[in-house]
């Protein structure tokens, strides 16, 4: 169409310009229109082909010039240049010197070499063009947290400024709605109001905000009474309540109802077909029908039990009631609904009674509260006596105390002073405490008597060992008398045992040791300074007046056999010092008897063979426990643990140091807050759920190059579109000015 | 045309909203009226030249605006969080940069570190929510506060703090032993003929009460109040709060003392026979049996730092295990005669024990090293340490509390004492409250100590008061955070670090775990081949292809070595040799 319309626009043209031209076309044209007409009257003639002969200069296959043969020179060329006037000297200066110059051109380069060069220039054109995107990959990598996809706009609501901004007029009436604004001066997108004073607006006056807020508690305060209320009566389980509650309400529905009647009748008979729908219910089901469990129970027992007869009856006389056609919605039916209703209840509470009398175990009550009760009681009765006892106590506390400051012996008295109701009791105890101690303290003498003779076993064996210094402290220990039936009584000046111990020391024995080779010195000396230490005596308020025989009985004897002779230093010292021997490297020993020299019965091999063939591993670090000489510490290793652990440095660490200090906060929410929890575990990468994530474009990051790489600039985003606007508006204005140019022509 | 065009473009809106004045603000009004006295007269000549100069002068009114509207902030910056606090939640040291570092390593490091600075601030800066603290009892001049009475305290109290000095009358069931759910709400004593009673003790509730005709030496809440356990005369049993036998765990046999380990889920049980076992009761699984060799086991006590059971022994020695190892992790001589009883410090540091030699002993359980010693006249035959490190000794029918004993030096006498009427079997500190509770021959007693429970608990851990839907929630999410028993060990902080064992060590610990060498090499074995081919001989040569393969490798390799190592020096020499070589030496012979 449009070629159409170029051919016809030439047509025109030219008719105008012949027009124009009248005059001097004129003989042309009579020319044309003769040759037309003569070959309209012809028939077509057939081309006469000529055959001409080809000339001897002119060549098949190249054309040639007059001067074959000869060379063309740049003067042949250039020559007319020289001779122009229009020409610049510049040029001709240098066309002469190209002339006289005899160097040939350079060959052009191979066609490999010319494109190993492009390939390098375009690398470097390419790579500069990729560099561009170098920092926001490394910021990127560098980000915490990455959310995509990337230009997000912020959630939530928007002020109306911020939707406006992107929205462009576009229709001609949208225009003229705009322009008739304008002339108005109505602000169109400039906000009218700061978001400050938007929320100043938004919040309420004081007043109006006080008035809305009784409105809102008491509403709430209704409704929650309301619903107190509403909990409380479903909590109640008294079937009798419930009955008052539910006849209460079918008397209020009936009156409802016969006003309903007549007022409105059209809401009687919904109601009416309401419950035509309970009757087809009833009709449906199989409710009160009597063919339930209970129902079977009842028709067992109705031959000889009355009562179960009657409810039986009930039940069926109910589903009559409750199946009968209402003809006339009246009072009666739904009385004898209610009736119905009723009876199931009551029923049910009835029937159990009977059988309660007979038979105690069937009671759903607890038979045992009732000595509970009587147990109360005696309490009571304890408790009030206990109350007389504090008040008489009370009262005599202070002497008490003083008592029992001055003399720590005041115990028995203080028994005494108790009511005598307990005090019968108290000497009962008392008599046989004073029994038991004497047994106690008999026993006590037999132990140490024990501990004696362990003592003197393990001097035995010490003094063999060791100095008998170190010893002293340890041995005299058992032999000390703590405390007897003297001490008891006498409970005011304690004695430390230590210094009393002391004296005691065998120096027989001292000398005995000091003669035998001194073994195992240090550790020796160690322990026993681990062990006989200093240990300083505790006032105690009271003594102990109850000793349990037989729990000191049971402990004698377990000590005896686990002692059993010997004693516990030793034993551990030796325990000890095996285990540090089996930790000790083994040495092995490669020598070869007879190898190299003569070997037999009684030939050892050379001392020189002995050193060489025997080989020492590298001794294990020190124990734990080298310093520590009353402590075995394992030195196996936690392999359980190991499994768990971390076996590789990660990468960009160099030293376990660095790592182990990197992960030394935990991120549990035991021993952080809510918010460094969240902080610390946030995910590295968030994408929305169902958004495309496009290729990063270059128009993303050079318009947050001045933002964070995560995305988040509502404000610039604005500014640009603002800006992006504003050049609309200016191009549709030059449109607009445009047109109304248009319009004015 | 083109002198329409600006006429035209002054009539867009454009241009007019820049004319239109700026929007009113409320807080303009007085610099407003200013402007609009100078406005008019320079309106009125240009008003396009105007526009200019108006927007300019705009600016820093509206700048000075805003200044007015900040007021200076007296307290710039976050508010500064004592020095005390922050050394508080002080975990391990700074790392610092090292010079030269690669930036991927400065990276991490400063991330990791800014990251942990963080959390320690903002842990201290809650720490201001734990503001309760604990009192002590103190006594007017020249009074020992051992000699005032339990009934004094309990009628100067309050009503709700006097009414937990309490005793139970149970004189027929036998000395009893007893255990505080790790709330604290619930009580479990258990008689040695039978009875045993669990009871919500603040309200006096009884959840359940049973004899369960067999004697009963220990008995144990477990993770919640719903389930205890008992060790009854032969085997181990399991009941619900409400007494119903769940479990009857006849794998534990003669259990004397048990531990329940609340992080791991384990009840530790020590038996008659020396045994110690592990019961996982979140699984019900036994996970591990250790025999220890060292007789009869009455003596246990959990380190709550990192789950290692304690036992005392017969001869004088402290023992520590973890399910881990056959072997005790530690082995400490403590007292001459027989240990009687010990118990661990809350975290982990301190450890009291008490002998049949009557001396109460104090060691530093991380350096296993005695801190002091004190003699008690009778010897103590329980020990409990209270949340805030109040140390309560059981020497025959008397209970005494010891103030300060965990530091270094020994103390002299008793912060309080209170006799009861029977000898006295179990002890235990009620958490979160300020309550000791002793079973003995005559029954329970609950005893008022002020001071001994920690005032602020962790509501996610233990809540005093949680509801029934907060203590399912929590055992859910207890049961997921659950550590497993291989954890345990004397040091659990080397979980966090880097394992630094040899590759060898670590081989071999995975073939003793295993059972096999996972890198040992399988045996060539022939397949079996049809028609004849699988003759022996036939096998027997098919075995000899592959017979030696590696050592044949090695050797192949080692010649291939010493070839090209014997090449190289041909040509080296060669090289050399051929520096003084001339033309004409190729003719020479």
């Amino acid at each position: 169409m449009a070629a159409d319309e170029e051919e016809l626009s030439i047509n025109e043209q030219a008719i105008s310009a012949s027009e124009d031209e009248e005059g001097s076309d004129d003989e042309r044209k009579h020319k044309k229109l003769l040759e037309a007409i003569s070959s309209m009257g012809s028939r077509k003639r057939k081309k006469q082909n000529e055959r001409s002969e080809a000339s001897v200069q002119v060549s098949e296959f190249f054309v040639n010039a007059e001067g074959t043969g000869e060379k063309v020179n740049l003067s042949d060329l250039l020559g007319t240049v020289e001779k122009t006037s229009g020409a610049s000297n510049k040029t001709k200066k240098q066309l002469r010197n190209l002339q006289s110059s005899k160097e040939t051109l350079e060959l052009p380069l191979n066609k490999q070499q010319t494109e190993k060069i492009q390939r390098g220039i375009a690398y470097e054109k390419t790579a500069a063009e990729v560099s561009c995107w170098r920092n926001i990959i490394l910021q990127n990598q560098k980000a915490e947290q990455m959310v995509f996809p990337l230009n997000q706009e912020s959630p939530g609501p928007k002020r109306v400024e911020q939707v406006v901004a992107g929205w462009k007029v576009q229709t001609p009436l949208e225009q003229e709605i705009f322009r008739l604004l304008h002339i108005n001066s109505q602000p169109v997108d400039d906000p009218v109001l700061t978001p400050v004073e938007e929320q100043s607006l938004k919040a309420m006056s004081l007043e109006e905000a006080k008035i809305r807020r009784a409105e809102l508690q008491k509403a709430r305060a209704l409704q929650s009474y309301y619903e107190a209320k509403a909990k409380r009566e479903k909590k109640i389980k008294s079937k009798k309540y419930h009955k008052v509650q539910r006849k209460a309400k079918c008397k209020d529905f009936l009156k409802q109802f016969d006003e309903m009647v007549k007022t409105n009748p059209e809401g009687a008979l919904e109601e009416l077909k309401k419950m035509e729908l309970s009757r087809m219910e009833e009709r449906m089901s199989l409710k009160h029908q009597n063919s339930g469990k209970w129902a079977k129970s009842k028709a067992i027992m109705a031959k000889y039990d009355d009562s179960a007869r009657k409810a039986m009856q009930e039940q069926l006389q109910m589903n009559k009631d409750l199946t009968q056609k209402i003809v006339v919605p009246s009072d009666d039916e739904h009385e004898s609904n209610e009736e119905g209703l009723e009876t199931i209840p009551d029923f049910v509470n009835d029937s159990e009674p009977v059988i309660d009398s007979v038979n105690p175990w069937m009671r759903g009550q607890l038979t045992h509260e009732e000595p509970e009760v009587s147990c109360v009681t005696t309490e009571d009765v304890q408790t009030a006596e206990e109350e007389n006892e504090e008040e008489e106590l009370v009262g005599e506390f202070e002497r008490k105390r003083k008592l029992r400051q001055a003399d720590e012996e005041d115990l028995i008295p203080t028994e005494e002073e108790q009511p005598a109701s307990e005090v019968v009791e108290e000497d009962v105890v008392e008599v046989s405490d004073k029994e038991e101690e004497d047994d106690d303290d008999d026993d006590e003498e037999e132990e140490e008597e024990d501990v004696s003779e362990f003592n003197t076993l393990f001097r035995l064996m010490r003094s063999e060992k060791t100095l008998e210094e170190d010893e002293e402290g340890l041995l005299n220990e058992g032999q000390i008398r703590v405390r007897n039936i003297e001490d008891l009584e006498v409970l005011g000046e304690f004695v430390d045992p230590q210094p009393i111990a002391e004296p005691s020391l065998p120096r027989t024995a001292a000398v005995e040791a000091t003669s035998e080779p001194p073994y195992k010195k240090k550790r020796e000396i160690d322990l026993k300074e681990v062990l006989t230490k200093e240990a300083k005596a505790v006032k105690v308020p009271f003594l102990p007046t109850v000793v349990d025989e037989e729990e000191r009985d049971e402990q004698i004897s377990i000590i005896k056999e686990a002692f059993a002779g010997d004693d516990v230093i030793s034993d551990f010292i030796k325990d000890k010092s095996k285990l540090e021997a089996a930790g000790r490297p083994e040495v092995v020993d490669l020598t070869l008897p007879g190898w190299g020299e003569w070997g037999g019965v009684g030939l050892k091999p050379s001392r020189w063979k002995r050193k060489r063939f025997r080989i020492k591993t590298a001794p294990p670090p020190p124990r734990q426990d080298q310093k520590l000489p009353d402590v075995i510490i394992s030195e196996n290793r936690n392999a359980s643990v190991a499994s768990h652990q971390v076996s590789q440095l990660p990468f960009p660490f160099q030293n376990t140091a660095q790592f182990e200090s990197s992960i030394r906060t935990p991120i549990g929410p035991t021993w952080n807050t809510q918010s460094v929890v969240k902080n610390m575990t946030k995910p590295k990468v968030i994408t929305k759920m169902g958004a495309i994530i496009e290729p990063m474009v270059k128009e993303d990051f050079i318009k947050n190059k001045t933002t964070t790489p995560g995305g988040k600039g509502p404000a610039i985003m604005l500014g640009e579109n603002k800006r992006a606007k504003e050049g609309t508006k200016r191009s549709s204005e030059k449109h607009r000015g445009r047109r109304s140019q248009k319009r004015r022509k | 045309m083109s002198a329409v065009m600006p006429e035209l473009l002054t009539s867009t809106h454009v241009e007019k909203m820049k004319k239109k004045k700026p929007p009113k603000r409320y807080w303009e009004e007085t610099e407003n009226t200013d402007q609009s006295q100078r406005r008019p007269e320079e309106e009125e000549g240009k008003a396009g030249q105007n526009q200019n100069e108006s927007t300019v002068k705009e600016r820093p009114l509206k700048r000075k605006n805003d200044e007015r509207l900040e007021k200076k902030d007296p307290f710039p910056g976050e508010a500064p969080i004592p020095h005390k606090q922050l050394q508080k939640f002080q975990r391990g040291e700074k790392c610092k940069v090292p010079a030269g570092a690669r930036r991927r390593l400065k990276e991490a490091i400063t991330s990791s570190e800014a990251m942990s600075e963080h959390a320690q601030k903002q842990a201290a800066r809650y720490d201001l929510l734990l503001p309760e603290d604990a009192g002590f009892l103190e006594g007017d001049e020249d009074e020992d506060t051992n000699t005032i009475s339990q009934d004094d305290i309990a009628d100067a109290v309050d009503i709700t703090s006097g009414s937990k000095y309490f005793s139970l009358h149970l004189s027929q069931f036998g000395p009893y032993r007893l255990d505080y759910s790790r709330t604290g709400r619930h009580l479990l004593v258990g008689g040695k003929k039978g009875h045993v009673a669990c009871i919500d003790w603040q309200t006096k509730d009884l959840m359940c009460e049973m004899n369960v005709m067999e004697t009963v030496n220990d008995v144990k809440w477990l993770h919640t109040e719903a389930m205890f356990a008992v060790a009854q005369k032969r085997w181990l049993y399991i009941y619900d709060s409400k007494g119903v036998e769940l479990h009857c765990v006849k794998k534990f046999n003669d259990v004397l003392r048990m531990q329940f380990l609340p992080y791991h889920f384990l009840l530790a049980t020590a038996s008659a026979t020396g045994f110690l076992q592990y019961l996982d009761v979140s699984v019900g699984k036994e996970v591990a049996a250790i025999c220890t060799k060292m007789g009869r086991l009455d003596v246990m006590a959990q380190n709550p730092h990192n789950a290692v059971i304690h036992l005392g022994h017969p001869n004088g020695t402290i023992s520590l295990w973890s399910p881990n190892q056959k072997e005790p992790l530690v082995k400490m001589l403590c007292h001459r005669g027989a240990v009687r009883s010990l118990t661990v410090d809350k975290t982990g540091t301190y450890m009291v024990t008490s002998g049949l030699d009557r001396k109460l002993k104090v060691y530093d359980i991380r350096a296993f090293k005695p801190l002091h010693s004190c003699f008690l006249p009778a010897g103590a035959s329980c020990l409990s340490l209270s949340q805030r490190g109040l140390l309560s000794a059981a020497t025959g029918d008397i209970v005494q509390v010891y103030q300060n004993i965990l530091g270094s030096s020994p103390v002299s006498k008793p912060y309080m004492a209170h006799r009861l009427r029977g000898q006295i079997w179990g002890l235990a500190y009620c958490p979160f409250e300020d309550v000791l509770g002793i079973g003995h021959g005559e029954g329970f007693t609950s005893m008022i100590v002020p001071g001994a429970g920690e005032p602020n608990f962790d509501a996610l851990d233990t809540n005093p008061f949680r509801s029934y839907e907060q203590r399912q929630e929590w055992e859910v999410k207890a049961l997921l955070e659950k550590v497993q028993p291989e954890l345990i060990g004397l040091h659990p902080e080397q979980l966090s670090k880097v394992d630094q064992a040899s590759f060898e060590q670590r081989h071999k610990e995975q073939v003793e775990a295993l059972g096999f060498d996972p890198l040992a090499k399988v045996k060539f074995k022939p397949k079996t081949k049809k028609k004849g081919r699988s003759s022996a001989g036939a096998i027997e040569k098919r075995k000899r292809k592959v017979a030696h393969e590696d050592q044949r490798d090695e050797i192949r390799q080692s010649v291939q070595e010493r070839t090209e190592r014997e090449k190289e020096l041909k040509e080296k020499s060669n090289e050399k040799k051929l520096g003084n070589k001339s033309t004409l030496d190729r003719f020479r012979k």
